[in-house]
């Protein structure tokens, strides 16, 4: 699906390639890339299907490897496109419309000839050892044409990026994988029922929203509870993945080439039976992720009320304006119950941190939204964890919000004023 | 026990540990046996005046070399004028185990004073490590059933099942094993596990009967022990050259849920021990389980294949491009673990180029697999009714007939919309039968509803309906949508409908969105609005007048749009 930059998808960004390496394998330069994808973001944004494939068959017939196109090309325009949209410099209706063309992109280049995936490679190797409960299946049949392994490739339930996936499950059939791939927000009961009927070696799923984490750690564990390995990507896990290893994922990758490449080098061993998900995150027991997740409708009601008593100015702000000071409350008591239930403080003050560039982008101090967090706190004290993950919010929005209106000289404002194109998200 | 109290134990009078119930020797400083008790008759060489090197087996005189080096040391270290601490004295005084004929003893040392030598009381352990030895045995098994449980029953894949039990049984019971299924066709699955772990799939077409007990083990009747087959006999594909001279082979059931599940074949090499009868029953308790856990996982198959078979016929068609005309249509049951639900859309090209196209967008009463099926019938019923397509009115009416004949209690609203490629423009002509009415989204911004109204379809004996006919400039899009999108329950604060203003507000912003955008970004809005709260069916068409240069369609190009989770992407 559209990789619409609603929400932050962190720090490091899972398509993002363009950082590569100077001659690829494909006998493509850094550079060379770089002006194709300048050249594929222009056709896009214009909306111009035809001059957007003309650019990729192009890269072909001029010898470029369908993987380095994908990676190199047609990746970092879509991630450029969470970039675009932060700053202010594209709509909402060009942020569907650049992606709904890449998408239109990837289908031409599914028929292009040089897909065809290379003559079947061996059976990958899996990991060798008969391990406590490594499998060691060495093929699955005995037909000649082999496929390296099979992949089942899916979006966390609610996730609606589906080009990271996308782009994975076209490189790994690239190289000669048998690929599943089940798109976008994949209920978890529809996965596990796939996972049972098909039997992969390993599941890929992805993640871009931080706040899809508590469901990605059900999927991930419903995964392994079938004996199949999870491979997590997506900037959702962290740039260093390190929500992945918090999750108890099998494996994590930065980006579709280098999970490809961990999975020629040796599947993931086999979960061992019996893991639980309450084992990962001992803190949950302090019921503090239940109650605010539970009351979250709650809250932004009450915030929302507390908001009106404190800035006189919201009594003069149209329904829109009103609804998208809503949703940006809504998207800060999400984002502190996910990072309650990872027990992380930097991915609330991470999310707070880049809504203020938003905000800011659209020539609103990011201090609107202290008069929020404060009424958070105020109904929260009862929670330890929560009232320290606030303090840390604010201490980081104020510092951020200090930096912006220094350097735009906006600081002038006296409450929240409503972001135009609403702020935190929802768009 | 001190140097001065042995001594007067020594007395001919006999002693309180004469009669001790186990052994008592008492060896001197010079290693020379001093006494023994009535019970060391256990040790017929051991006497007094024997050195006890000659008369108990190696571990006992080393051990009481030990204990005697032990004890010359810490008389050293004391004369040094270190006291002696009582880890010295445990280590001096711990037990130490063996074999004296065919019974075990703990030899427990009690050293004497001063170097004056070491009494050792032999205690029979024979029984209690019978007993501790079949604990460990049973723990031992309990653990690998209850891994192998853990194991089999996390998967519902036959495949896997197979794996998991030839391995285990490779690792557990045998040096290799091998699990054959019934025969699909002439060959039979197998899956052989050998001492490395690596469990290797073949398709051998053999003959069961070649192997004595497999057949019937294969058949699950009639019902046989665990059935021995000489190594000798064993056809190729059964004995494996990496076993070397092969030892033992038995064959056991896999019994399934009134299915047989297959035959495990456990297999040992020669020179290790053959399978004892506790082994036969232990590997039958495991076969009970392995079993039960295929023959789930095939009945889980067989139910899969049949639903999905059932379920083709009510899961929504791909949307593909119509004769230079754009198009996208989604669909989303509401609950996570339904396919299918109330909502529906259908497509039928037009017969020859240049004619219209039939779209039908649909919502029956009711939800999940009943709500369905009822999609189903009426899909069908429309399909037949295409030849009238050219009046809306008169296929509603005949719709309502078909539909009054059956359930009564089932109705469905629907909008109907014929599509037609004219020049750059595309014409819609557009029927709601008590359905929200479609809206027509300009190139430009502008949102406007088409007011075509209608009665339901299959409560009233006469339908009505007023057909409106749109004219979809270049850029422009038709949207036609299920109240799950407006009726969606939600928000930021909890409680409010999406509604259609809402709806209209957004699709402002969506001016010149390729279709596939456009009904996702509604998928999404609703979706999203709903967050993790209860959400209805949803479906949704987006029809589009290409815009200049868009006329014809590339090769493959995403014409597709999503039909809910179809796998296999896009090649």
């Amino acid at each position: 699906m559209t990789a619409h930059a609603d929400l932050p998808t962190g720090p490091g960004d899972v398509t993002a390639g363009q950082d590569g390496v100077m001659a690829g394998p494909g006998g493509v330069t850094a550079g060379d890339a770089v002006s194709r994808a300048e050249l594929l973001w222009d056709a896009a944004a214009a909306g111009d299907e035809y001059a957007a494939v003309d650019v990729v068959v192009a890269a072909l017939d001029d010898g470029m490897d369908m993987e380095s196109l994908l990676m190199d090309v047609v990746a970092p325009v879509q991630a450029r496109v969470g970039r675009e949209w932060a700053a202010n410099r594209i709509t909402v209706a060009q942020e569907h419309t650049i992606t709904a063309v890449n998408e239109r992109v990837l289908a031409a280049l599914a028929h292009h000839p040089s897909t065809r995936a290379p003559a079947p490679a061996l059976p990958a190797p899996h990991s060798s050892m008969p391990a406590p409960h490594g499998s060691t299946s060495a093929s699955r049949d005995h037909s000649p044409a082999q496929h390296r392994g099979r992949v089942t490739v899916a979006c966390i339930d609610g996730e609606w990026h589906a080009f990271p996936a996308r782009i994975l499950a076209e490189v790994l059939r690239l190289r000669g994988w048998r690929v599943d791939y089940l798109g976008a927000q994949v209920p978890t009961p529809h996965l596990i029922a796939h996972l049972h009927r098909a039997g992969p070696d390993v599941v890929a799923l992805s993640s871009s929203i931080a706040t899809r984490l508590p469901a990605a750690h059900a999927a991930i564990t419903a995964c392994q509870a079938t004996g199949t390995p999870v491979l997590a990507g997506g900037a959702a896990f962290g740039p260093d993945g390190r929500y992945a290893r918090l999750l108890g994922a099998d494996a994590w990758s930065p980006d579709a080439r280098s999970a490809a490449d961990g999975l020629d080098a040796g599947l993931p061993p086999r979960p061992a039976p019996g893991r639980q998900a309450v084992d990962d995150l001992p803190h949950l027991d302090d019921q503090e992720y239940t109650l605010v997740a539970r009351s979250a409708r709650q809250l932004v009601r009450q915030v929302m009320d507390g908001l009106r008593e404190r800035v006189p100015a919201m009594a003069s702000y149209s329904p829109q304006q009103l609804r998208h000071t809503a949703e940006d409350v809504s998207h800060i008591v999400d984002f502190l119950g996910t990072a309650l239930y990872l027990d992380d403080p930097e991915l609330f003050g991470g999310f707070l941190a880049w809504t203020g560039e938003i905000l800011a982008a659209r020539g609103v101090p990011a201090r609107v939204l202290l008069p929020a967090l404060d009424l958070l706190a105020e109904r929260l004290t009862d929670f330890p964890r929560t009232t320290g993950m606030l303090a840390y919010g604010h201490e980081i929005l104020r510092t951020a919000a200090a930096d912006t209106g220094h350097a735009q000289n906006t600081d002038t404002g006296t409450g929240p004023a409503p972001a135009a194109e609403g702020a935190g998200g929802g768009r | 026990m001190t140097g001065t109290t042995s001594e007067a134990e020594h007395g001919p009078a006999g002693t309180v540990w004469q009669s001790a119930p186990y052994p008592v020797l008492l060896v001197g400083g010079d290693g020379v046996i001093e006494h023994v008790n009535d019970a060391a008759r256990a040790l017929p060489a051991a006497a007094p005046g024997v050195r006890l090197a000659d008369a108990v087996p190696a571990w006992l005189a080393d051990a009481h070399r030990l204990v005697t080096e032990a004890q010359a040391h810490s008389l050293v270290t004391e004369a040094q004028g270190h006291p002696l601490v009582a880890q010295d004295v445990s280590g001096l005084v711990a037990p130490v185990r063996g074999l004296i004929g065919d019974r075990a003893f703990e030899a427990h040392p009690t050293p004497g004073d001063r170097g004056s030598g070491v009494t050792w009381w032999l205690v029979d352990a024979t029984d209690h490590e019978r007993v501790s030895e079949a604990l460990r045995l049973e723990r031992r098994r309990t653990a690998f059933l209850a891994e192998a449980s853990n194991e089999l029953l996390s998967s519902l894949n036959l495949d896997r099942c197979m794996e998991v039990t030839v391995r285990l049984a490779a690792r557990h019971l045998a040096d290799a094993a091998l699990v054959i299924l019934p025969a699909a066709g002439r060959r039979h699955p197998v899956a052989y596990c050998g001492p490395d772990g690596r469990v290797v799939r073949e398709n051998p077409a053999v003959d069961p009967r070649e192997v004595p007990g497999l057949a019937e083990a294969l058949r699950g009747f009639p019902p046989v022990p665990s059935r021995w087959i000489d190594p000798a006999s064993a056809p190729g594909w059964l004995a494996r050259e990496e076993l070397g001279e092969p030892g033992s082979m038995v064959v056991t059931a896999l019994p399934g849920h009134g299915v047989p599940a297959g035959a495990l074949v456990l297999l040992r090499r020669s020179g290790h021990a053959s399978f004892s009868e506790g082994e036969e029953v232990f590997a039958r308790l495991f076969a009970a389980r392995a079993g039960a856990a295929m023959s789930a996982a095939r009945l889980y198959a067989e139910q899969a294949a049949i639903t999905e078979t059932l379920m083709r016929e009510l899961l929504p068609p791909e949307a593909r491009g119509l004769d230079g005309v754009e198009l996208s249509a989604r669909y989303r049951p509401a609950g996570a673990t339904e396919l299918v639900g109330g909502d529906f859309y259908d497509l039928h090209p037009a017969a020859e180029p240049g004619g219209e196209s039939l779209l039908v967008l649909g919502d029956v009463c009711g939800k999940g697999l009943e709500a369905a099926v009822f999609t189903g019938r009426i899909r069908t019923t429309l399909h037949a009714l295409l030849p009238v397509a050219g009046d809306h009115g008169r296929l509603l009416g005949l719709l309502n007939d078909v539909l009054l004949r059956g359930d009564r209690r089932t109705f469905v609203t629907l909008v109907l919309a014929s599509v037609r490629r004219d020049g750059p423009r595309v014409t819609v002509r557009l029927t709601s039968a008590g359905h929200p009415p479609p809206l027509v989204l300009r190139a430009d911004g502008r949102v406007e509803e088409v007011p075509t109204r209608g009665t339901l379809i299959g409560m009233l004996e006469t339908v009505t309906a007023t057909t409106v006919t749109v004219e979809l400039e270049p850029g422009d899009t038709c949207l036609i949508y299920t109240d799950g999108v407006t009726e969606a329950r939600g928000g930021p604060l909890g409680d409010e409908l999406f509604g259609e203003q809402r709806l209209r507000e957004e699709l402002e912003q969506c001016a010149g969105m390729p279709p596939e955008a456009l009904t996702e970004r509604v998928q999404m809005l609703a979706a999203q609005w709903t967050g993790g709260g209860d959400q209805d069916d949803v479906a949704v068409i987006a029809i589009t007048a290409p815009r200049a240069g868009r006329e014809t369609t590339l090769p493959g190009l995403g014409r597709e749009s999503a039909s809910p989770r179809a796998g296999g992407g896009i090649s």
